[in-house]
Formats: structure tokens, sequence, C-alpha cells
């Protein structure tokens, strides 16, 4: 039976100064490193694979097949890209992590660069992430002068250099072809997919883009091997996991947990719901993933419980709210927030949160009709599976999965006005 | 933004050696040239506390782009300001959790103090001369990645955790009177300036940042309940061997 925590990419926060080069050495830190470089590529890769370690940036998609997509003996650089422009309305998980222990994502790096055989690596960190940007520039500066980093790796001669990017507040650079074209030095606007970053990222070059905390585990899949990593979470989600508690809970923080945890389970271990007030809604991965009710306690929250259950698992930014809180109003707020970040580059997008905004500020401001509803439903419609990138089909989730769960709600926001109408007729 | 005029008549002076120096800098860190424009517009408003005609026209000539590419970026992100910043930037987060947190409670509260003549402070106005101390611009911010710790500011990038009206109220009417507060987490306060030189990637002399706080109690919360339970996860085996080379298909 595994523990209900299973600090694997916590397990070094509680250290002093645990973000220096010094400390991460005395924990087994840059290890897994001299390990890989004996080791073929092809064998990483494969050890990658094997483990069943699956995108933590949201998507979910297997990272061993991502590096497998990489062509080699193409005669082209190739460039890894990690995807630190935390952003995702809840998630609050890499940036702990870069602050608290970034060399473990350099450690990750270098040996991911290695099997896909990358020179070049960078780090797109959100701009307003300063302190962690300071904390990652000084770990590759130590990783450097320790020869971790540069030419000839430890003597195996490996080269790769490592640059630490900030970004500039752009919520959309957080897909992965934004934020490609951002580190490009152009507006940060999704790219066309085929070509797939694999064959054509980075100055169209072969690119493999991961999270943060993807990578991150990278080391420990390295020491551990793929069958250590399976003895957590479950078949098809396999490894640990950091779920974000935040909001009306007593206990709120970063819970590293067995993939498969359940809120109910994590509730517990923070503490129950904040004064006793009970939950009324939650995202399981971010507001782009549909809303869950009280109803969802037992949900197990991997990739596949969330989605059988009606969701997706995102980000395990569980944003706990409980009954004193508007669903309608919550809902504006997100969508707010969807209009404000709309790259502008489609129209579904660009125009649908738009008009989403417009009516949903209307309903809250108590000047909604019933129809508005179906009006809602309807341009939610226009956008889901129309927009150019995942941002549009996020912008839908709060509202469908909260006219879903939570009609009523929205229906007692209109009544005064139904009653003027029929009055009028 | 209006059309700017040919870059031989824009006064490129307030760009001095340094500021050069450091756009070189910027542009030998990427494997193409352009790679360096977000970085360097971070630069040039460490400069002048925002990114002014001159300070387009300055990344322009340093990558060798057009000021109407350069102004296309530029304007499509958000850090990137077009009017002179306070000596303080104050972001406020909003985001639905932080909002019912109180994070709009703070922010209508800020708004309201730092206003004049009976009317709020507007999204991104400065209350205040820009760039004399005490100077402050005030925004809401989407959601800025502390969830775990709402409602949440930021000033100049640095963290102030767990935020109420009344603390946030006390942190501004301090930073006006030119004192600077400690961030819960973050390096010691300087101004937008400085923090923008560092978004850049200059970091020299101030090496001491790195210990700035990071871990408040909401990060640690779950490694610290596993240290009390004696929890861990499975360890691991002695010198686990990789697989096989897979056969090339």
């Amino acid at each position: 039976m595994v523990d209900s925590l299973t600090p694997v990419l916590t397990k070094r926060w509680l250290s002093p100064r645990s973000w220096t080069i010094k400390t991460y050495e005395q924990l087994e830190g840059y290890t897994a490193l001299r390990k890989a470089l004996g080791a073929h590529p092809d064998q990483i890769i494969q050890q990658c694979k094997d483990s069943g370690l699956r995108g933590r940036g949201g998507a979910g998609f297997p990272t061993g097949m991502k590096w497998g997509f990489i062509p080699q003996g193409d005669g082209k650089p190739h460039y890894l890209v990690i995807n630190a422009d935390e952003g995702e309305p809840g998630t609050c998980k890499d940036i702990p992590l870069m602050m608290a222990d970034p060399h473990s994502l350099i450690e990750g790096i270098i040996i991911t660069s290695y099997a896909i055989r990358a020179n070049f690596a960078a780090i797109y960190v959100r701009g307003e992430a300063l302190h962690c940007i300071r904390r990652l520039d000084g770990a590759v500066k130590e990783a450097y002068a320790a020869g971790y980093l540069g030419k000839d790796i430890l003597g195996s001669g490996f080269d790769l250099d490592v640059v630490v990017h900030a970004g500039a507040g752009a919520y959309i650079c957080g897909e992965e072809t934004a934020l490609l074209d951002s580190l490009e030095g152009k507006r940060g606007q999704p790219r066309l997919k085929p070509p797939f970053p694999a064959t054509a990222g980075l100055y169209a070059s072969p690119t493999v883009v991961n999270n943060v905390e993807t990578i991150a585990s990278v080391p420990f899949i390295v020491n551990g091997g793929s069958d250590w990593f399976r003895t957590m979470g479950r078949e098809r989600s396999p490894g640990p996991k950091i779920y974000s508690l935040s909001g009306h809970v007593t206990r709120p923080g970063q819970y590293e947990a067995p993939m498969g945890t359940t809120l109910r389970e994590l509730l517990e271990l923070a503490g129950g719901m904040k004064d006793g007030i009970p939950l009324k809604f939650w995202t399981p991965g971010g507001s782009s993933t549909p809303l869950f009710t009280a109803d969802h306690l037992d949900v197990p929250l991997d990739f596949e419980g969330a989605a059988e259950a009606g969701s997706m698992l995102g980000t395990t930014a569980l944003q706990i709210f409980n009954e004193t809180v508007s669903v309608p109003w919550a809902v504006m707020k997100w969508t707010e927030f969807y209009k404000h970040e709309s790259c502008g580059k489609c129209t579904p997008c660009r125009e649908g949160t738009y008009w989403l905004v417009q009516i949903l500020q209307r309903m809250v401001a108590g000047n909604g009709t019933a129809s508005d509803i179906d009006t809602l439903l309807d341009v939610c419609d226009n956008i889901l599976g129309r927009s150019f990138c995942a941002l549009g089909d996020g912008a839908v989730s709060p509202i469908t999965s909260g006219i879903k769960y939570f009609k009523d709600e929205f229906l007692a926001l209109c009544d005064k006005n139904s009653a003027v109408l029929a009055g009028a007729h | 933004m209006t059309q700017t005029s040919e870059p031989s008549t824009v006064d490129l002076s307030v760009f001095d050696e340094d500021t050069v120096a450091r756009a070189r800098q910027l542009i030998s860190r990427y494997p193409l040239s352009r790679s360096a424009l977000l970085p360097m517009l971070h630069l040039v408003q460490s400069v002048e506390g925002y990114v002014s005609q001159a300070g387009i026209a300055f990344c322009a000539g340093q990558l060798d782009l057009s000021n109407a590419e350069v102004s296309a970026v530029a304007t499509f992100y958000t850090m990137y300001k077009r009017k002179p910043c306070g000596e303080h930037l104050v972001s406020v987060c909003t985001n639905t959790l932080c909002a019912a947190l109180g994070g709009d409670a703070i922010f209508a509260k800020l708004r309201e103090h730092l206003g004049s003549e009976g009317k709020p402070l507007g999204q991104e106005e400065t209350s205040g001369e820009p760039g004399t101390p005490g100077s402050i611009t005030l925004e809401h911010a989407e959601c800025l990645a502390a969830c775990d710790l709402g409602p949440v500011l930021q000033v100049n990038y640095e963290f102030y955790d767990n935020q109420t009206p009344d603390k946030a109220l006390e942190l501004v009417t301090a930073l006006q009177a030119g004192e600077k507060p400690a961030p819960t987490r973050g390096a010691p306060l300087t101004d937008f300036r400085q923090a923008e030189l560092q978004l850049a990637g200059f970091f020299e002399g101030r090496e001491s940042d790195l210990d700035g706080p990071s871990a408040a109690a909401e990060t640690v919360r779950g490694a610290r309940v596993a240290a009390d339970n004696g929890w861990t996860a499975p360890s691991m085996s002695d010198d686990v061997a990789f697989p096989p080379v897979p056969e090339k298909k």
C-alpha cells in the first residue's frame, strides 16, 4: 500500500536553502545525470516510454512518445523548450517548484536534451514570476560552474547551453506553438498544426516542448526506473502528481500524492472545508476544465478518471468554492479573463469571448432573460472545436458546465426580468 | 500607436553604452537574434520605465527589424507599458479565486485610495508623477499563479501573499511614503525599473536577492504533512538498469 502523500518532486522543499547546488548535490542531485550520460540516448527515451510518464502541463500526452517523434540523424539542430508559462487560473505548482528546487528542472533538462540530441534549451518562464526567474538564473550559473552545462559535460562529449527567458504577460503563450512564436521574438499567437513542433518547432527545427513538472520528474525516473515510477498512481496515469488546493479549504497548499487521489482524500489532508461551509463547486485542473460539484468528491483525479466524469485533469489545480459563491458570477469573472487573453487570431474566440462577457455581465447585473442562457450556449457551441487553439475550448468550459450543474442559479438571476416581459405581452 | 518617423530622427541618447552592451549580450544568448526581442523590451523598460517610441526604435536598430515589427510585439504583451510607470507597479489579482477571497475588494480599496478628486484610479493609471519617489501605477492582473496564497498582489513582480484590503492599503501607503516593506516571497523591494532589468536577465550585484524567501507554509504543506506522518514515496532499488537499446524499425 502506497502512502497517502508521496513527496518526490516536493521532497527537497523542506531542506534549508533547497535552491542551491550544494543542497541539491547533498540530496542525490545530479546523480541521475551521471548515470544517463553513460547510457545510449535511445535507452533514456525507452525508459521514459516504459515509465508511462504523461505531460503535466494539462494535456497528458505521453512524454517518451513525444521525445520519440524527434527525427534523428536529420542533420538539423534539435531544441528543448520548457513551458514554464504557468498562468492557467488556479495553477500554482511550477512556480513553487522552480523557486524551491530549480536544479531538479535543470538536471531534467540536461538528461532530456541528451536523449533527444539537443544542444540548446530554453526555459520560457512567465514574466510575472520574477523570483523564480532569479532562482533559475542562479541555478543555471551554478550548473555551468560545476560543469553540468556548457561544452563536454562531465567529459561525455555532450554540449548544452540553457537560457532562461522571461515572458511578458500573455496567457496564450502557455499554448506551445504560441510559446515558440513568442520565443522567436514575435507576437505570441498559435501556429497551425501540423507541422507539429517535433518536426518544425523553434526556428523550424525539431523541438520538444515539455512542462516543468514533467521534466523535473525525469531524474527520478532515471534513478528509480520505470517500475518504481509505476508503483505510484494508476495503470494509464502513473506516478506522483502535485495537487494544488486553493480557495475555501482550511489548509490550502501543494500536496504531492499518487495520481488518482480523490478530492475527498485531499480535503481530509487539508483540514476540510474552511469554517465548515459546504463545498459547492470546484475545478479539477484550472478554469479551462469543466466544473465539478460535491457529487464528484470520489472521482479519481487522473487523466482517465477526470475525463470519465466529464471534465479533464488539466494541471490538477483544485480551486475550491463554498456555498457563498455565485456560480454565474464566478463564470463571468473567468470569461472576462478569457476575453482579455484571447490573442485575436481567430474569429470564434476573439468575437465569441467578447459577446459571452457582455451577456454574462448583463445577467449578473440582474438585466438578463432566460433566453440569454440559450444564447450563451449557442455562442459556446460556435467556439468549441471551431477555434484555432485550445484557449477557445477552455473559455467555454466554465459556462457550459456551470449551466449544466447550476442552471437554476442562472435562471434565478433572470426571474425579475421574465416577469416584466411576461407582463408586457 | 502612431506611425513612427525614420529611426534616424528619433533621439536614442537615453540608451547609453551600457544599455547597448547589454542589448548585444542578449543577442548573443540565442541561436537567432530576434529571440532577444522580448528581453530587450524589458531592458528598454528598465531605462525609461515604459516602452517609448525611442525604445521601439532602439530595439529595431539592434535587431535589424522595422519599427512596425517591434511595435506589433510590444503592444501584444501586457507587461510592456505604453505610458511611463510609477516608481512601483502594484498588480492585484482579480481572477475568480482571488476575487472571491477578497481580491476585488482590495483592488477597489486601492483605486479609491490612489484616486484624486473623488475619482478612483483607473487600470494602469499612475498616482503621482511617473518615476518620482512614491509614485504608483496600479493594475488588476490575471491569475498570478499563487492561488494557495490568495488573495495575492505583487509590487514590481514580488509577491505579497494572503492580503486583505487593510493590509494592502497599509502596504501602498508605506510605498507612497518611500518605505519598502519586504515581500512575503521575493527579494527586497527596489523599484519597477530595477525589476525590469532583472527580467531582461541582468542580475549583477544583486546575487543576495536569491536568498529572498520563497517557501510559504502553504508551499510546503504537503511535504510537511508527509514528514509528520512518516509518509514517503516507495523506495528506489539500487542501481536500476536502463532498458536495452531499442532496435531500429
